[in-house]
């Protein structure tokens, strides 16, 4: 039988994980790094880890990932990988040729301690080209922590503020997200008139048309020089705590260019919050365009709310995603009851705050009480369903095994989708992306109801 | 020549065309540093190797990520247990890799046992491991007296070599689990290990059958859908028959020379070597009735299934195949597979392949054609085409590459979703070469790809 987890909820002290709900920081400083024009991301460390970073991403996205690797070798994890670095910096340069070259560490190249700026600085690097560098060691944080770390080691070697008057201009960091849903942030941007720099960008680079070419670097990501620019910004939105608030303040404490921290604009309330706080620094009022977009989801939720009201759901996935899909269930009047996060609670020194915090602040508003965890697993995951079924389970294809067991639908949403197709290109955020959700929840349980029902019960007008 | 400009001259010698340059391939080398290689690791090698351990606890020792991604990635099937399709690790945090790994190691290995009652727990080495110095063997040994079943390390931290190492150490692993038994008594017998089949999309299960019926039992497969029982019985086979050489061939001689079981190589892949196959196993087994027996099985498939793969040959004949795999046996049987189609290969590479096993490509293939060892996807891309290739087969990393350049694609690895063994298999091969290289899609793709 599939299904190995037992229904009895004994206390686990081990400290392993079974069946987890996160992976590994480099992934997220690749996935982050293929977000910028012309970047060869770096994997420092033995190939395995780049092969199965690689594998993985080409699952979720369906698209070539592509990067290198130091290749380590017993001989370069005892004496230290510095001659393997510099080595792979001048093969990359002189066989790929990328613009920027953004290296991130392993836990093997963090433990025996490769000091990689000073690598990077006594480098061979052609003129005018570049290599940034993010600390990853994989025993911190989770995937989510790699792409914070690779987006803020952009802003540390990249931004500049070089101008006396900051311009007109937004910066916003979109987060772990799909292409899909960064160029929906960035129409939002585009509709109210206002001139936004987004990094990392990976839109136009795991989402690439096919051309019959392949293009080692697609014409998408954000180009160096964006992000150099984005110091002379005068706002930066970051979008999801866990992933852009470091890169946020950093640019703060940088550049001077002022932040705030928003959910990922997940649903009506956090689209609001996007869409106003553009509003209120660039004065500009908002498109008759997306009050429309508005105004439909309005009317998509009033004709489906009886679908949806108390039907219990169980969430889980990357924390800023799943504190962007509890808001929104709890508007459309559905119980989150069940809330699992892989990430821990929040990065070391961080002001990042808790992420059990603001949900149970979420779920007591709404005089919702649930299980709520960060660092949590699936096995965690599943004892609490089988001790308290539930309705539907959102999350990654990972809940695939869970939903079969206890025969709960499952909406696929989050990193990483590896058995659908067609995810990445479309948006889970703004007005939008909260129809397209309502569609796949909707419809889930409707389908649901369909398979359930007696001959008698069968309904055509739903 | 300008046929090796993708490449960084180091490369030049992993390039060889056949018909213009004399010289012998190198293979076996370690990818170069910033190198966008398509090949794994140690610890890699070793779950592929062992994963399909069905009732086995397989825990992996280190941070979160090892475990994530190979989580149930093999597609092996099972006839029982399913414990082997979930995730295991001792998710290393800092203060692990700063006061060391064993405690937790152990504490995880005593939950786990509790929980799924398992009587085998493998323990996978990851890099960190190797690095922070946790005594793997003793770990495992006081546990399994702990509990009383057997907990076998891994070595498979990722930096000691290449995929390669990796099998060896799964090998290793599986060697520490055989029961010595009497030989006089086994030597006797009808019974064989199946080597180097992972039971991908059932696989495993079509060459048992054909075995069943000319009399022959499997005594246990390695690994496809066995179980800590039947690997313990291993050593009461009379013959080892391994498919998989690169991950097998290592556990093959060991057998010999530990217990006397002689081997020899078979592959299920296409009709011809199928048949042939089947005819030097009745033979090792001493033919006559096994080997009519056998005869029986080619006759009866043969007739079967060459009318429908005719079907399809007329459909793709004179269609150009590109071949990326892992190991070099798998090459030669899809460059004689492709000919039972009409198709020739114009591009081979391996990640693992052997001299020896590019010796024999090199003789199987027409002049012109491109081999090439460990290649990153510039090559790939520069040969295929270049060489005009309508279909690539390889594995999850080269499909979106393929697709990019609008050419067809066919998955003989991890992601097959039907058996690709046996005559049904080679009737599904040639139904996937067709349906991709066929489709419609290509007709709104910009290069000639596909069909």
């Amino acid at each position: 039988m599939l299904d190995c987890t037992p229904k009895e909820q004994k206390e686990r002290n081990s400290g392993g994980a079974i069946n987890p709900a996160k992976t590994c920081q480099p992934i997220g400083a690749m996935y982050a790094a293929l977000g910028i024009h012309g970047c060869l991301p770096h994997s420092h460390g033995s190939q395995g880890c780049c092969s199965f970073h690689r594998m993985h991403l080409s699952r979720h996205f369906r698209e070539p990932a592509m990067a290198s690797t130091s290749s380590f070798t017993e001989g370069a994890s005892v004496f230290g990988g510095g001659a393997n670095l510099k080595t792979a910096i001048k093969n990359v340069f002189s066989i790929y040729n990328p613009e920027i070259m953004a290296v991130h560490t392993t836990c093997l190249t963090e433990t025996i301690g490769d000091d990689i700026p000073s690598i990077i600085k006594s480098a061979e690097i052609p003129e005018g080209k570049l290599v940034i560098h993010a600390n990853t060691p994989s025993y911190q944080g989770s995937h989510v922590t790699g792409f914070s770390n690779m987006t803020k080691g952009m802003v540390s070697y990249l931004a500049e503020a070089t101008l006396p008057v900051k311009k007109e201009q937004v910066n916003l960091i979109p987060g772990f997200v799909n292409p899909g849903d960064m160029r929906e942030i960035k129409r939002i941007a585009r509709v109210m008139g206002i001139t936004s720099i987004m990094f990392p960008d990976t839109s136009g680079v795991m989402d690439a048309p096919l051309t019959g070419k392949f293009s080692m670097y697609p014409k998408g990501g954000a180009t160096v020089e964006q992000i150099k620019d984005s110091g002379n910004s005068r706002l930066t939105l970051a979008l999801g705590r866990f992933a852009s608030s470091e890169a946020a303040e950093l640019l703060s404490k940088k550049c001077q260019v002022p932040a705030s921290v928003l959910k990922t604009p997940i649903g009506i309330k956090a689209t609001d919050e996007l869409i106003m706080a553009l509003r209120r620094a660039f004065s500009q009022e908002v498109p008759y365009e997306l009050e429309e977009e508005r105004g439909q989801l309005v009317d998509i939720m009033t004709d489906t709310h009886f679908h949806f009201h108390g039907k219990q759901v169980a969430i889980f996935g990357d924390p800023d995603i799943v504190t962007g899909l509890t808001e929104f269930v709890l508007s459309l009047g559905m119980k989150p009851v069940h809330v699992l996060t892989g990430t821990p609670g929040g990065a070391v020194g961080s002001g990042m705050g808790s992420f059990e915090e603001e949900i149970r602040g979420m779920l007591a508003a709404a005089g919702v009480s649930a299980n709520v965890k960060a660092g949590g697993d699936l096995f965690t995951f599943q004892q609490w369903i089988k001790n308290q079924p539930v309705d539907l389970i959102i999350g990654t294809t990972y809940g695939k095994y869970i939903a079969r067991a206890e025969d709960i639908p499952l909406v696929r949403v989050g990193f990483p989708i590896l058995d659908r197709s067609v995810h990445s290109y479309l948006p889970i955020v703004g007005y939008r992306g909260a129809m397209r959700l309502i569609e796949s929840i909707s419809g889930a349980l409707l389908d649901r109801a369909d398979r359930d029902a007696t001959d008698e019960d069968f309904e055509l007008v739903m | 020549m300008s046929e090796t400009a993708a490449a960084i001259s180091e490369r030049e010698q992993f390039i060889a065309t056949k018909g213009r340059r004399k010289n012998t391939l190198k293979c076996d080398a370690d990818s170069i540093a910033g190198c966008v290689s398509q090949r794994a690791c140690v610890y890699c090698g070793a779950r592929v190797v062992l994963n399909p351990v069905t009732d086995a606890i397989h825990l992996v020792h280190g941070p979160v990520g090892c475990a994530s991604y190979t989580w149930d990635i093999r597609g092996s099937l099972s006839s029982g247990s399913e414990l082997y399709r979930n995730s295991f690790t001792t998710d290393l945090r800092e203060q692990d890799i700063i006061f060391g790994g064993e405690k937790k190691l152990a504490r995880t290995i005593d939950e786990l046992v509790e929980k799924y009652k398992s009587k085998l727990v493998f323990v996978y080495s990851t890099c960190i491991v190797g690095v922070i110095g946790d005594d793997l063997t003793a770990v495992c040994k006081a546990a399994a007296s702990r509990h009383g079943i057997e907990v076998i390390p891994v070595e498979s931290s990722g930096f000691i070599g290449n995929k390669s190492a990796g099998y060896r150490a799964a090998c290793e692993a599986l060697l520490k689990l055989i029961d010595p038994v009497d030989r006089r008594e086994a030597a006797a017998s009808r019974s064989l290990n199946y080597l180097g089949d992972f039971n991908l999309a059932g696989e495993a299960w079509i060459v048992k059958d054909y075995l069943t019926q000319m009399g022959v039992q499997i005594n246990t497969v390695f690994t496809g859908d066995s179980t800590s029982d039947t690997i313990k019985s291993a050593a009461k086979a009379s013959l080892n028959i391994v498919q998989c050489a690169g991950s097998m061939y290592y556990l093959a001689g060991k057998l010999q020379e530990l217990y006397g079981i002689p081997y020899q190589q078979v592959s299920f892949l296409g009709l011809e070597d199928t048949a042939q196959s089947l005819r030097n196993i009745a033979e090792a087994l001493g033919g006559g009735e096994i080997r009519a027996k056998a005869e029986v099985i080619i006759r009866r498939e043969t007739d079967r299934v060459l009318p429908i793969i005719q079907g399809y040959r007329e459909k793709l004949a004179g269609k150009k195949a590109a071949v990326y795999v892992g190991g070099g046996f798998k090459a030669i049987s899809l460059i004689k597979q492709f000919r039972e189609l009409g198709m020739e290969v114009v591009m081979v590479g391996t990640q693992t392949g052997r001299q020896e096993e590019y010796d024999t490509i090199h003789s199987l293939v027409s002049d012109g054609t491109v081999i090439l060892d460990d290649a990153n996807p510039a090559e790939l891309e520069k040969f295929m085409t270049g060489q005009g290739a309508h279909l690539l087969v390889g594995g999850v990393k080269e499909r979106p590459l393929a697709y990019k350049l609008g050419l067809a694609f066919l998955d003989h690895n991890h992601n097959r979703k039907h058996p690709l063994s046996g005559y049904d298999g080679a009737v599904n091969f040639a139904q996937e070469v067709y349906s991709t290289v066929c489709s419609p899609v290509w007709q709104y793709t910009t290069r000639q790809g596909g069909g």
